[in-house]
């Protein structure tokens, strides 16, 4: 059953329980990427990719720079049909079973489900609640009550509500960054997606700001699957359950956080997480 | 020069006073020749301005109460009858001067000077008509435009060479406009000499500016805002319409500024197509169909000025016209612009980075 293009479909069957054995089942996968191969014009940046990523678990992107970390990232959720040469070679990306690159696929649809939180925060510059809500209102929502309701909820879901509740209307820029990224954050919670992509959330973030964040997601992972980019092994290692490495457009390993850095399999990712190159 | 103090210091010290060198000669040079030329080019300026602001001041203001010359700014252009009769000499307008002499019962030898009494209305009205007119048409296409060129097109040598295009085409000096306006709309559509030809003629002469400067200010959005709705589930277009264009506006109508100064100015591309120098009746008055608002010809105060100063023989009472004009013309000029100006930072405080 599709549940990009059958969402009433899929939400009357969560209602009526039918889905319920299978949406509680622990590690089933929820993100499925195989034999994928990407292009940037003639430059290939994916090499054969192939993983699984379960549901509701935080899952960790590592590499070095260029390796191709976020431009898988932003494949799931489409974000790349926005750059002109992209193209994808080879391979699919399924999501809940749906082939997110058939032609069927409404990418509006798409992104409401897969939301994203990119590298530098970026809130519109308006007011906190309209950043909030952006979402909601664009969809053509406008009552009032449901508006606020959202935005104390995802506010509070983000971590944020306590600090910024008595000034919703003050530009969203007037936050710190590290309140930024959490609005950013808050923002796409709005739109109540299935999935959370984090391009790099903390890297221009203080350290203060950024066990924030990494608080955050802890929280976050009991209901939304995360996948996070990040630069910052220690990172990794902190907030996710299972660690993706890539070096050079290749998928070089995968497993669960632990085993990746306490014994890697595979030689260079041994040699990346313990700081000899990248 | 060596004071007290400095007798004590060392060589080596005393050394950081430094001599006169070529370099601090230059440096005094080049700044003095950057300030003669910053203040000389303010002095023409000004000069400019003082000698429209004086003589045209004393067309425009009058003495006695209401201070202002009621009658210029109101009225029609009409001949100009100055005469003496019972001693006293008289400067009277076309239609007081009939009822003059219709009182006085007996005919009176005048001298005629043609344009130079009456006033200038419905220039003003005509300009402010063909400004409004152009700038929206000017404003509607170029934003169209400018956001298919900045937001969809696909960027290579296609889209290159239309931008080379634009640019091109703002240097087309303004009397081909003006020649191919008179071409395309009032013989070609025939639409006569008309405010609409005279509306797409001008529109199409700031098409150029009002396009690459929208364009400029929407590709300078960050590229985060535009990715961040997108993310959201918006549309592109939803993008655009929401976290695009409010936030290009303030730079679009800077732009817009620079062209109502130029549509308001230019003489050329009317010339052919919307001026007519001399009509009785205003804009509204005498239609048979609402639509024969567009398909009529209006006087402009660009092309008044050209008429008045060019086309009828020059004496005293001409250059009153000639100078009041140009006085209600600047002032009209710094009007708009002041308007796009408070526009624009309203617009601006509305959206603070």
């Amino acid at each position: 059953m599709s549940l990009v293009t059958d969402k009433l479909t899929t939400k009357s069957l969560i209602e009526t329980g039918e889905l319920y054995s299978e949406m509680t089942e622990i590690n089933r996968s929820l993100i499925n990427i195989s034999n994928f191969d990407f292009f940037y014009g003639e430059k290939q940046a994916l090499f054969d990719v192939n993983m699984d990523i379960k549901e509701r678990e935080v899952t960790a992107f590592i590499g070095p720079s260029g390796c191709g970390k976020s431009t898988l990232l932003r494949c799931i959720n489409r974000m790349n049909d926005l750059i002109d040469v992209a193209r994808i070679g080879s391979g699919k990306i399924t999501v809940n079973g749906v082939d997110i690159y058939d032609d069927r696929v409404d990418t509006i649809e798409l992104r409401k489900r897969v939301g994203m939180v990119f590298q530098k925060s970026n809130p519109f510059p308006k007011s906190i609640y309209e950043n909030v809500v952006y979402g909601l209102r664009i969809q053509g929502i406008s009552r009032k009550s449901k508006l606020d309701e959202s935005v104390e909820r995802c506010l509070k879901g983000a971590a944020l509500w306590e600090e910024v509740k008595d000034r919703l209307d003050t530009s969203g820029l007037s936050l710190s960054g590290g309140q930024q990224q959490r609005l950013c954050i808050a923002r796409a919670l709005a739109v109540e997606p299935d999935i959370l992509l984090m391009d790099e959330p903390c890297s221009a973030l203080d350290p203060v700001a950024t066990a924030k964040v990494e608080e955050l997601i802890h929280t976050l992972k009991d209901r939304y699957t995360i996948v996070i980019v990040t630069h910052n092994m220690q990172q990794a290692a902190r907030v996710s359950e299972k660690t993706a490495f890539f070096y050079l457009g290749k998928l070089i390993e995968m497993n669960a956080t632990d085993q990746i850095f306490m014994s890697p399999e595979k030689e260079q990712t041994e040699a990346y997480i313990s700081g000899r190159f990248g | 020069m060596v004071t007290k103090e400095m007798e004590t210091l060392s060589p080596e010290a005393l050394s950081l006073f430094g001599k006169p060198t070529k370099a601090k000669l230059i440096e005094r040079v080049v700044f003095w020749g950057f300030r003669v030329g910053t203040y000389f080019v303010l002095a023409c300026a000004a000069s400019i301005f003082i000698d429209i602001f004086y003589k045209g001041g004393k067309t425009v203001f009058q003495s006695e109460y209401p201070f202002i010359n009621v009658e210029f700014l109101t009225g029609s252009p009409q001949t100009l009858h100055v005469f003496e009769h019972d001693g006293a000499s008289y400067e009277l307008s076309d239609s007081d001067f009939r009822v003059f002499k219709e009182e006085a019962g007996v005919s009176i030898v005048s001298d005629t000077y043609a344009y130079s009494g009456g006033g200038i209305w419905p220039c003003i009205v005509g300009t402010v008509l063909l400004v409004v007119g152009s700038m929206a048409i000017a404003l509607t296409l170029g934003i169209l435009s400018a956001i298919f060129l900045s937001e969809y097109s696909k960027p290579g040598k296609v889209l290159n060479a239309v931008r080379l295009s634009i640019l091109n085409l703002a240097g087309v000096p303004s009397i081909v406009f003006g020649i191919f306006g008179m071409g395309m709309f009032v013989l070609a559509f025939g639409w006569n000499v008309s405010l609409i030809a005279g509306w797409f003629t001008l529109a199409f002469m700031v098409l150029p500016i009002v396009i690459s400067a929208s364009e400029e200010s929407m590709r300078a959005i960050p590229q985060g805002l535009r990715d961040a709705s997108l993310a959201l589930g918006a549309s592109k277009w939803t993008a655009i319409r929401t976290n695009v264009l409010p936030y290009a506006m303030p730079g679009i109508l800077t732009s817009s500024i620079i062209g109502v100064a130029r549509v308001a100015g230019e003489t050329a591309p009317i010339m052919f197509t919307a001026a007519y120098a001399l009509r009785d009746q205003l804009p509204w008055q005498g239609l048979e169909h609402w639509y024969d608002f567009f398909f009529q010809g209006v006087m402009a105060l660009p092309y008044h000025i050209y008429v008045v100063s060019a086309k009828i023989p020059q004496n005293e009472y001409t250059s009153r016209m000639q100078y009041g004009t140009a006085f209600v013309f600047l002032f009209i000029v710094a009007g708009i612009t002041l308007i796009s100006i408070l526009l624009r930072i309203r617009m601006r405080k509305k959206y603070r980075w």
